[in-house]
């Protein structure tokens, strides 16, 4: 009997086995069901075909509301190749409208796993891209007949006017590094390239929706997951308002036609861009369809970069358009005040060193000087104030506050306008003079050309446009921006937010009377419009690149001003032949939205100008 | 209690089948044409069969025990000439429009004949003649159904040794069962991982011979210091063994292992004839069984077990993953129960199993519609009934007065529990893939009803428990 109670006793071993196996069990559930997340995924992988549903992208409209840009729908030609079946191939051809030859070769390169890695027989393949309406019409019909093929729904954009190309941007398929850095986009899926389509593309491209389909083992579709209680609907890009004036930006492209350069106009008291010129440019549907490769291919190797948006990429000795600038300078820091007479003998001469100016009266103070674009008065203006050993302890010292004068005139930064590409333009500071020179080598007469917007300083047209806008602000400005009203939502702060200069701004009145003065009876003449108050700054900028290019900034009108305008042609001469003309011409159009009969002739002159022979880039 | 674990049982398997077998187009529960609605029919005919097995006398199921063991064992052989080819197997007896797998109903005939054999007066597995006797009637079945390539449902009478354990075999069996399979897991798992130019699953196998011997000899000596002796001659060894291959001396360490296992014979065989113990007879015989053991293992592996058996052993092992082919099933059954989460996605919302990514998901992987779809809570609630199930079972052995019904009550807790183990363990992928089915849950007449039988026979002979036999 105590043998027997003793075996009796295995029972707890027998029961201490099952319940140890029961818990490495439970144990491994919990581990598999609770802690691990990745199975999850799996099965969802495993089960769900989830079809994307592609929202409509958001539509573009100018100032006035008048469309710019939207959608139209494209067909794309799409295969599952095990599903497909003997089928009529000289039928579909005819259908699609191509050759058999034709045929071959794209069947050839879908397969081809260097054009097309993500190539499967099981996944849908594009066969080709973007069939006509009746293409689509007549292959709608006749689907049932190729077993395998199928057509899928795609949005094109399309452009109401040949304009503003550089502006608008276009859209193109992600490429896998869209992918990587943002998930939300998958192969084929098409993002904005350059442009409005760029820098909005997240308020543009609206929300992916989503079906969810089950799928079994076989891939065969078995309805909707929980009748469609899980799809997601798609959610429409918002519509965007510019604040482009399609007209005049039209006007400015075609007073740019045969030049080079680009012209940007700013409504000063919001900061936004009437018109934003980059010549030459192109047609902004050239990059739309089944062209867009070669096309950009084209435009990407002409020689003359229309791709290029030279109203805020190119940075270009600002010239005479400077020199205001200048003139604000030395009167905050009171280095002149408007009375400070500075002799021009033809020019400045400090010993061996001579800037070249031309005739006008001598002594003279800052009006006249402005209006004269006197190179002599900035010159001893920069000297009294570089080598002013009274208020400032060194060249470097006074130099450097010469620079923070401009940055907080927007020089020498990104402006931060809501397109990209933006190039910051050039303002030096001292370590930068005493990197070439060694400290305390230079002086005022080392750099005496940058008073007059030559030598080292590069500016944007953007950048000349804004400072047009701020002295028509008297002091401020606010950052250029092309975004007026984005549907359901405001625009960034920024674009709102005035930006003051250092200088203070009663002194800002003494430049708009200099700049008025150089229209009513000083270098910008030829830029006076009748019946309204224009001021207006030429630039002559000399170049390494050959003839100098021709510069203009001003506004109008001069009291209450509504349009601030920066003109900048390439190889083009002096600032009156072209700059000066074709922003009156600019500002005339915009205000009083005709030429005046008187002016027409400056107009005829424009359009048939040429200057892109002057470019010194040989076509072919 | 039993019977309301058993309905609860009963039930769960019935809904799973229905969740499992669920088509989008076709819905209904009791659709006779689905699999759900002809469980319901299996469910029925089993509970009419439970009463009639409780109306029974109890003294018929030990009278014609041998005569249910004689008929099961002629069904079985009969089986092996006139079963059809099914996926590979002939374990399917049709009889008109119904099919049996009378392997499923030798579980239970077994079971009887064991019990009637141990319940005989004078019975003892010291003896043996008997225990020759009882090894006899558990091989045969096995035999036969291996004769079936129903090489699963073989292996579940090997768990009758649970059975064996408790009326008295020596528990050195199951410890070397366990060994068994440690060693084999270990060989296998790292038999292609070298170690110089030997396989490192060898190597480790040996270790563990040497530590399973130290540690026998330490447990059957009372002052240990034998075992002491041991351990520091082959801590000795493994020193200089690291430090020679630490200064890159090229050694074959299979000969050090063979080097090692002879001292250590030698050294058995002094302490044998210095004490005369058996016990250190019986160690001897391990270190020996041990080594003959792992140098079959290979030879075992790859000659005598089939491709299809070898693979699921890797993929278990995590050696191979061959997810499109023998890996499939369990990947599959893995991501099923994964995606149910804490709490499952509800009943009838399980997408895997609805869309018949886990094959065989209503028989043998059913397991994986209740852990998809009830989670973590349901799937581990599952575990516990069938727990509670076998504990009970225990229970009702242990107050059995007579050995009959204590040695059946066993046999039915090693066939449960044995079935449960290896099922649930290949659908969570921890065992390799052996097809036996989940008792009272996976679809399909015969097992329900073998099951039925066995649990209700163990009631009935409990019920007359203190009646005179």
């Amino acid at each position: 009997m105590r043998k027997d109670y003793k075996l009796a006793k295995r029972k707890y071993v027998i029961g201490g086995i099952v319940l140890a196996i029961a818990c490495i069990y439970i144990v491994r559930l919990f581990s598999l069901q609770v802690l691990n997340d990745d199975y999850k995924q799996y099965a969802d992988g495993n089960a769900f075909l989830k079809k994307t549903q592609y929202p409509s992208r958001g539509l573009i409209y100018d100032r006035n509301g008048k469309l710019l840009v939207f959608n139209q729908p494209a067909y794309d030609v799409m295969m599952i190749v095990r599903e497909v079946r003997p089928f009529d191939t000289l039928d579909f051809c005819r259908t699609v409208g191509i050759t058999r030859e034709q045929f071959d070769k794209r069947m050839e390169d879908m397969k081809n796993p260097r054009l097309n890695p993500g190539y499967s027989s099981y996944t849908p393949q594009t066969f080709m891209t973007q069939l006509s309406a009746q293409d689509y019409g007549r292959l709608q019909e006749k689907l049932y007949r190729f077993p395998g093929f199928f057509i899928q729904n795609r949005m094109l954009r399309q452009y109401a006017y040949p304009v503003a190309a550089n502006v608008l941007g276009n859209i193109r398929e992600v490429s896998p590094r869209d992918m990587e850095k943002d998930d939300y986009y998958n192969r084929g899926d098409y993002t904005g390239d350059l442009g409005i389509e760029r820098s909005y593309e997240q308020v543009l491209r609206g929300e992916k929706g989503v079906e969810i389909l089950l799928r079994d083992a076989h891939g065969r579709i078995k309805g909707r997951y929980e009748d469609g209680r899980y799809d997601v609907a798609p959610v429409s890009g918002k519509n965007l308002k510019l604040s482009i004036d399609i007209e005049l930006q039209a006007y400015g492209e075609k007073l740019m036609q045969n030049k080079i350069g680009a012209i940007v106009a700013i409504e000063p008291s919001t900061g936004e861009i009437l018109a934003m010129v980059s010549s030459p440019t192109y047609d902004p549907s050239m990059l739309v369809g089944r062209e867009r490769g070669k096309n950009y291919l084209k435009l990407n190797r002409d020689k003359y970069k229309p791709l290029y948006d030279r109203a805020l990429m190119a940075a270009y000795p600002p010239g005479s358009t400077f020199k205001p600038t200048q003139g604000l300078i030395f009167l905050n820091e009171g280095i002149i005040t408007e009375n400070t007479l500075y002799p021009c003998y033809h020019g400045f001469v400090a010993g061996r060193l001579k800037v070249g100016c031309h005739g006008h009266a001598s002594p003279l103070s800052l009006l006249p000087a402005l209006q004269t674009s006197c190179n002599a008065f900035f010159c001893y203006g920069l000297r009294s104030m570089i080598d002013n050993r009274t208020k400032y302890k060194s060249a470097a010292e006074a130099f450097n506050i010469w620079k923070d004068y401009l940055v907080s005139m927007g020089y020498g930064y990104r402006l931060g306008i809501d397109l990209p590409g933006e190039s910051r333009g050039f303002i030096p500071n001292s370590n930068y003079y005493n990197n070439i020179y060694g400290e305390n080598r230079w002086s005022a007469l080392t750099i005496i050309s940058v008073a007059i917007g030559q030598g080292e300083v590069l500016a944007t047209p953007l950048q000349i446009a804004n400072l047009s806008a701020t002295i028509a602000n008297r002091g401020y400005y606010i950052t250029p921006h092309l975004i007026r009203e984005i549907q359901d939502s405001t625009i960034n702060a920024e674009f709102t937010t005035p930006k003051h200069t250092m200088v203070d701004s009663h002194y800002y009145d003494y430049v708009v009377e200099g700049m008025r003065m150089a229209v009513t009876g000083g270098t910008c003449r030829i830029g006076a419009i009748p019946g309204i108050e224009v001021c207006g700054k030429t630039g002559t900028a000399q170049n390494p690149h050959g003839k100098d290019h021709s510069a203009f900034m001003g506004f109008a009108p001069m009291n209450n001003p509504k349009i601030a305008i920066a003109v900048y042609v390439e190889n083009a001469g002096f600032g009156a032949t072209y700059g000066v003309p074709i922003g009156s011409l600019m500002m005339e159009m915009y205000l009083n939205r005709k030429i005046a009969p008187e002016r027409k002739y400056l107009e005829e002159r424009m359009l048939q100008s040429n200057t892109i022979i002057y470019s010194g880039v040989k076509k072919h | 209690m039993t019977v309301i674990l058993y309905l609860i049982l009963v039930f769960c398997g019935w809904v799973s089948i229905y969740a499992a077998s669920y088509d989008f187009d076709n819905a209904s529960i009791f659709d006779f044409a689905e699999r759900s609605g002809k469980q319901l029919m299996w469910i029925g005919l089993s509970l009419m069969l439970a009463f009639m097995i409780l109306m029974v006398d109890f003294r018929v199921y030990e009278t014609y025990a041998y005569l249910f063991y004689g008929i099961l064992i002629l069904l079985l052989i009969a089986t092996i000439f006139l079963a059809p080819d099914i996926k590979g197997s002939r374990s399917w007896l049709v009889l008109g429009p119904v099919s049996l797998q009378p392997a499923e109903f030798a579980k239970f005939a077994t079971a009887l004949a064991l019990a009637k054999t141990f319940g005989t007066y004078g019975f003892s597995l010291k003896n043996r003649r008997d225990l020759f006797k009882a090894v006899f009637i558990i091989v045969l079945p096995i035999v036969l159904i291996i004769a079936q390539k129903e090489t699963g449902s073989a292996l579940v009478f090997a768990s009758l040794i649970f059975m064996l354990y408790r009326e008295g075999l020596s528990g050195l069996f199951l410890f070397y069962g366990l060994c068994a399979i440690v060693y084999f897991v270990v060989a296998v798992k790292y038999s292609s991982l070298m170690w110089g130019t030997v396989a490192a699953g060898e190597v480790l196998v040996f270790i563990l011979i040497f530590l399973v011997v130290a540690g026998m000899l330490l447990f059957y000596q009372k002052n240990g210091r034998a075992a002491r002796y041991l351990m520091l001659g082959y801590l000795a060894v493994g020193v200089v063994c690291g430090a020679l291959l630490y200064f890159g001396v090229a050694l074959n360490l299979l000969y050090v292992c063979v080097g090692v296992t002879v001292a250590t014979v030698a050294y058995l065989l002094v302490l044998y004839f210095s004490s005369r113990s058996l016990r250190v007879l019986t160690i001897l015989a391990t270190a020996l069984v041990s080594v003959v053991f792992l140098f079959s293992v290979d030879y075992a592996f790859n000659e005598v077990l089939e491709p299809h058996q070898q693979k699921r052993i890797k993929v278990a092992l995590g050696m191979e993953e061959d997810l499109r082919g023998a890996g499939y099933n369990v990947n599959q059954s893995k991501i099923a129960i994964g995606s149910g989460g804490f709490w499952g996605k509800g009943f009838l919302n399980g997408t895997q199993t609805k869309l018949k990514y886990v094959p065989e998901q209503d028989t043998d992987f059913i397991f994986c519609t209740i852990g998809e779809e009830e989670g973590f809570w349901g799937a581990a609630g599952v575990i516990l009934l069938f727990v509670t199930l076998i504990f009970r079972l225990i229970t009702i052995g242990e107050r059995q007065h007579s050995a009959f019904g204590r040695v059946y009550a066993y046999c039915v807790v090693s066939i449960l529990f044995f079935h449960l183990a290896v099922n649930v363990g290949m659908v969570i992928g921890l065992c390799p893939v052996i097809g036996i089915p989940l008792p009272f849950f996976s679809y399909g007449g015969s097992s329900l009803w073998g099951f039925t039988i066995l649990l209700f026979v163990l009631l009935r002979i409990d019920a007359s428990r203190t009646e005179r036999h």
